[in-house]
């Protein structure tokens, strides 16, 4: 290992985050050295016992010289935040069009499902020049997903979907480490990020082992977890239909309106009374315990691919799962 | 009743009168309702964790030597930072400054016989006994490793140690803090000498002022988080269960909305040790005592709007991580201000070279470094690359021993001879006070690199190309061992062979040093009565500019 | 006025004083207990907001007649607890003797409505456990908080009723006068915890009914 695996800022927005520790840095380093230069300054000058002459400093110009420090010292925290602030906001938005990987952690080991299909363990493939987004969930404790390459991190909660963005810039073989203390074995949490061409990667991709892809895993544990029995439109059951739902707003029987997002979906399965839909009866069972984390994280992608295609769909053409077509 | 003697007992020509002298059995001590005998109980107690503490991290320092260990497992590695944590943070730090000196200089420097209620001030000594016995029992029984910070899930389900003794510990040992800043805040109240009006009190005491509203206001929170820990451990009433709709980050909320108010306790009486160090040393007035005195109520006030930047990657909302980023770069424009101010405070001063100035100095350069760093962490996209890595820690170690040991130790000697009429080595405490500076450097310059270069914070192993940085953080680390065990030698032998003070060794014009060394029980042989402001050394530094006889003019006297 | 002398405490200068100085204390000790029980009432305010049928559901197996009951005897406690600080201030010792066992006593009921009421609701098996019978999830999460919450109260009266009694005997025995200082604090201390109550009370009984 060594130590560019850490360092190398891989992505366009590391480069930013240098930029600014560097900017800190410089103005950190000249107050030190005012501070330091005139604490050395007045004791050469002043020492006890040495002959400089000392006299009073009028009470005027303390207060002016105060308040102008003050001003300034505000003044120059208001920049850094300005600067620091701009820096977060352009990374606020998660890019639409992402290619989405999914992210389970547990005591103490990761695990990476492709939209493909594919799967790593301590190990995340990912193209440059994309735009990713991991889509995060702890089946334990509290973790943290850090990237030092790409100045990220994320604390991964469990039944919770948490997220990390980004869109490398440079290949090659980088560190990632647990960042969030989850045990004994927090320490040795760790593995590679692997960041090949988009071509190498597409290579890579049909290289692995050919599970479906995780939509056409979710619509056959739709079938086989019952979940078909209620929520198709010929059901006697009266049940929500789940074409098109998500990412559009859902209006639950408390009166509140939700977008229908990962989130939402993972509750749905998980804890279907929270977010009850307004116009439904209460009959939908409760799936936690039953479902693991990635057959839910498969009944979600089967749901999202649910919303461009309303027709009889091919197995091999699952749309909004490959590379990047906007939901 | 026991008559066993006590450890040490100072020459009979100093210490008769004196508080010293009032009873001489064990008995006497734990049954005192004295602020300065209950000061030293507590001097005693944190020395003993401090060391505990020290221990623990000492172990862990030589374990990182290698990156594959020496001689830990991984629960053993992580038990021992925990219990550092613990300790340092609740049974030295937060109690350090003001429980010793704030317990014994309060009533003195306002002018008053004690503090307003001497019974729970004793009560408050036993709380944190109380708190000891169960750490203690935590550290005897096997540890608990969740990180002084306790978080749910980690220690609500799944830690296998001693999260429970922890947590009760802990939360009787706030009830301490909050006796104490009780007690304070009536005292300063209410006791003050006739003319001693609030803007005639010395910096320190604004200190020990401003931290016991922290103390009282912020504490509570913890005892609440903690206690719903323990709730769910113990009884399994799943409140941080996200099974049952609950939220572990609720418990960062709670956990932190104390935890960062606690970070401006263990400061503020450091800031306030070091105004009264700067004045006497340099024999000049504090420079603009109103904006210290505003600058440590804005602190103590917008401390508690800032908790959420400890928890920027912790599934906050942008918008939260964009106002708590804006506070917390408030909240440093007045730590700012009094580094300028403390260093405006030597111009034109006479200034010595003493250890309690060494030491000052050394907080002076230290907090401004510490401070700064916190400026990168204010930052979003600095702190998502920085949290839990080494440059946190190192940041909060700047601070905090940089910070407030060196400021402790600058009290400790700046008031040995008042508390034990005895003067100490100087040569010694010059020697001790810059190994100090030199070994801190050393073990905390090399953390903040390894943690901008991507060393984990709480990490037992590590890659291997971080092993230089930990190497030189260990070899500081002896260093600064080192530099805190010699105060105990040359400390402890100037009870029994150094010089005898006198009232006033450092000619200080603070209302405790118009008084015998050490004091009487009633802290003055008359009431005193206040007429001029504080620091009021320009008459020294004229006399002394003139060539005339320098002379005390103290305080108080009619 | 000989009996006045007996009540002044190191280091105070004269009673006044000494009087005012309880009150800040004891004030500014409340101002700790509201942050002690504000983390709590925050926490419930969170995850009722988030379960909000959940809690309405559990909420309407809350035992409103026991907490009526007892929200009845508090308030005429904090009445009684106040009549005894008046005799006190007025130095007429008997009433106050009186009046503070009546708000002891009463303190006491209030426990033992109370400890009747757990025994119901853990007869209805109402604590978090595989026999908890309500559903969805959440309506755990309220009882939780029951129990948490009631059971620190009921630490805090304990303590009251202490403080009462230890107050009651230090005046029978004449070791201190009642005009002192020591009858404030514990009165402000006895109103503080019946206001937790007060607010506890719409929280855990009213929830499923409204």
């Amino acid at each position: 290992m060594n130590i560019s695996q850490f360092t190398t800022a891989a992505s366009d927005y590391a480069v930013k985050v240098d930029r600014l520790f560097y900017l800190e840095s410089v103005i950190a380093g000249l107050v030190v050295l005012l501070v330091t230069g005139l604490i050395v300054v007045f004791f050469a000058l002043y020492y006890r016992g040495s002959s400089t002459p000392r006299g009073e400093v009028p009470e005027r110009k303390s207060r002016e010289i105060e308040i102008g420090w003050t001003v300034a010292t505000l003044f120059s925290f208001l920049f850094l935040f300005w600067w620091a602030a701009s820096d977060q906001l352009t990374a606020l938005a998660p890019p639409k069009d992402a290619l989405e990987i999914h992210v389970i952690a547990k005591q103490w080991m990761w695990r990476f499902q492709h939209p493909s299909g594919a799967r790593e363990i301590d190990e995340l493939h990912i193209p440059a020049h994309t735009n990713i987004r991991l889509a995060m969930t702890s089946q334990d404790v509290i973790h943290d997903l850090y990237l030092p390459a790409l100045r990220l991190k994320q604390d991964i909660l469990p039944d919770r979907y948490t997220y990390e963005w980004f869109n490398a810039t440079k290949t090659g073989t980088f560190h990632f480490t647990c960042a969030e203390f989850c045990g004994t074995d927090h320490s040795v949490m760790a593995g590679s990020l692997v960041i090949m061409k988009p071509e190498d990667y597409a290579r890579w991709i049909s290289a692995q082992p050919q599970a479906d892809d995780l939509a056409h895993q979710g619509e056959a544990l739709f079938r086989s977890f019952g979940c078909s029995g209620c929520h198709t439109p010929g059901s006697t059951v009266h049940a929500p239909d789940l074409h098109g739902i998500y990412g559009h707003a859902v209006q639950l029987a408390d009166g509140r309106t939700v977008t229908a997002d990962e989130a939402y979906l993972r509750d749905c399965i998980f804890l279907p009374d929270k977010n009850r839909v307004a116009g439904f009866p209460p009959l939908m069972p409760n799936f936690s315990g039953s479902i693991s984390e990635g057959q839910a994280n498969a009944l979600i992608a089967y749901v999202k691919s649910l919303t461009t295609n309303r027709a009889a769909r091919t197995p091999n053409a699952s749309p909004g799962q490959r590379g990047g077509s906007p939901p | 009743m026991t008559d066993a003697a006590l450890p040490f007992v100072p020459p009979l020509d100093v210490r008769r009168g004196s508080y010293l002298d009032e009873g001489h059995t064990i008995l006497s001590w734990l049954t005192t309702t004295d602020h300065k005998r209950i000061a030293i109980l507590y001097a005693l107690s944190i020395t003993v964790f401090f060391l505990i503490g020290g221990v623990a991290i000492g172990l862990v320092r030589l374990e990182l030597i290698s990156p594959t260990g020496l001689f830990l497992t991984s629960d053993e590695y992580n038990r021992l930072f925990t219990i550092h944590g613990i300790i340092m943070v609740w049974f030295f730090l937060v109690p350090s400054i003001p429980a010793t000196m704030g317990n014994f200089l309060v009533p003195m420097m306002i002018g008053a016989p004690d503090v307003a209620f001497p019974r729970l001030n004793l009560l408050s000594w036993y709380l944190y006994v109380g708190g000891a016995v169960f750490t203690v029992y935590v550290l005897l029984s096997g540890g608990v490793d969740t990180g002084w910070t306790f978080y749910p899930p980690f220690s609500s389900e799944y830690s296998h140690s001693n999260v429970i003794p922890a947590a009760i510990g802990v939360f009787i040992v706030g009830f301490s803090s909050i006796a104490t800043g009780v007690n304070f805040l009536a005292t300063i109240h209410m006791l003050r000498a006739p003319g001693m009006t609030w803007f005639r009190l010395p910096l320190f005491v604004w200190s020990m002022y401003t931290v016991s509203v922290v103390m009282v206001l912020a504490t509570p929170v913890l005892a609440m988080s903690l206690l719903l820990i323990v709730a769910e451990r113990l009884f399994g009433l799943p409140i941080f269960d996200p099974s049952a709709g609950g939220d572990p980050v609720l418990f960062q909320h709670l956990f932190w909305f104390y935890s960062h108010p606690a970070v401006y306790i263990m400061i503020l009486p450091a800031m306030g040790v070091v105004s009264e160090v700067f004045a006497c040393f340099a024999r000049r007035r504090v420079f603009g005592y109103g904006f210290m005195v505003f600058a440590m109520l804005m602190i103590a006030v917008v401390g508690f709007m800032v908790w959420g930047h400890h928890m920027f990657v912790a599934g906050q909302s942008p918008l939260a991580n964009l106002i708590f980023s804006f506070l917390s770069f408030i909240v440093a424009v007045p730590s700012a201000i009094k580094v300028f101010n403390w260093t405006a405070t030597l111009y034109r001063g006479h200034i010595g070279f003493e250890a309690p100035m060494i030491y000052a100095l050394g907080f002076l350069g230290l907090f401004t470094i510490g401070g700064l760093t916190g400026l990168f962490l204010a930052s979003v996209p600095i702190d998502i690359a920085t949290t839990d890595t080494y440059f946190v820690v190192a940041h909060f170690h700047t601070i905090m021993v940089g910070g407030t040991v060196s400021a402790f130790m600058a009290g400790i000697h700046y008031w040995w001879p008042k508390v034990t009429g005895k003067l100490y080595n100087e040569f010694w405490a010059q020697l001790a006070a810059i190994t100090m500076f030199l070994g801190f450097n050393l073990t905390f310059l090399p953390q903040f690199i390894m943690g901008w270069l991507g060393m984990p914070r709480r990490y037992h192993y590590y890659p291997d190309v971080f092993q230089i940085w930990h190497v030189l953080s260990s070899g500081g680390a002896v260093i600064l061992a080192a530099a805190y065990l010699m105060p105990l030698v040359y400390l402890t032998w100037s009870l029994f062979c150094g010089q005898d003070a006198g009232n006033n060794p450092w000619r200080s014009t603070g209302l405790e040093w118009q008084t015998p060394s050490p004091p009487p029980k009633t802290n003055f042989l008359r009431p005193p009565r206040v007429d001029a402001d504080p620091y009021d050394y320009h008459d020294f530094g004229r006399t002394e500019e003139t060539g005339g006889e320098a002379r005390a003019r103290p305080q108080g006297e009619a | 006025m000989s009996d006045t002398a007996g009540a002044l405490q190191h280091p105070w200068p004269d009673l006044r004083m000494q009087r005012a100085g309880v009150s800040l204390g004891m004030w500014m000790f409340l101002a700790s207990e509201v942050l002690f029980f504000g983390g709590l009432l925050v926490s419930y305010a969170v995850y009722r907001s988030f379960n909000e049928e959940a809690f309405r559901i559990a909420g309407a197996h809350a035992q409103i007649v026991y907490g009526s009951i007892n929200t009845v005897i508090l308030l005429t406690s904090s009445f009684t607890m106040t009549v005894a600080l008046r005799a006190a201030t007025a130095n007429v010792r008997r009433v106050t003797l009186i009046f503070l066992g009546i708000t002891a006593a009463l303190g006491v009921a209030f426990l033992v409505c109370k400890g009747l009421e757990y025994r119901e609701d853990l007869k209805e098996h109402l604590f978090p456990s595989p026999q908890f019978p309500l559903s969805p999830p959440a309506t755990a999460m309220f009882w939780g908080f029951y129990w948490i919450m009631t059971g620190i109260h009921a630490v805090h009266l304990t303590a009251g009723i202490a403080v009462v009694l230890v107050v009651w005997t230090l005046f029978k025995r004449r070791v201190i006068p009642v005009q002192g200082s020591t009858m404030e604090g514990a009165a402000i201390y006895w109103h503080f915890v019946d206001s937790v109550w007060i607010v506890l009370y719409p929280l855990l009984y009213l929830a499923g009914r409204s």
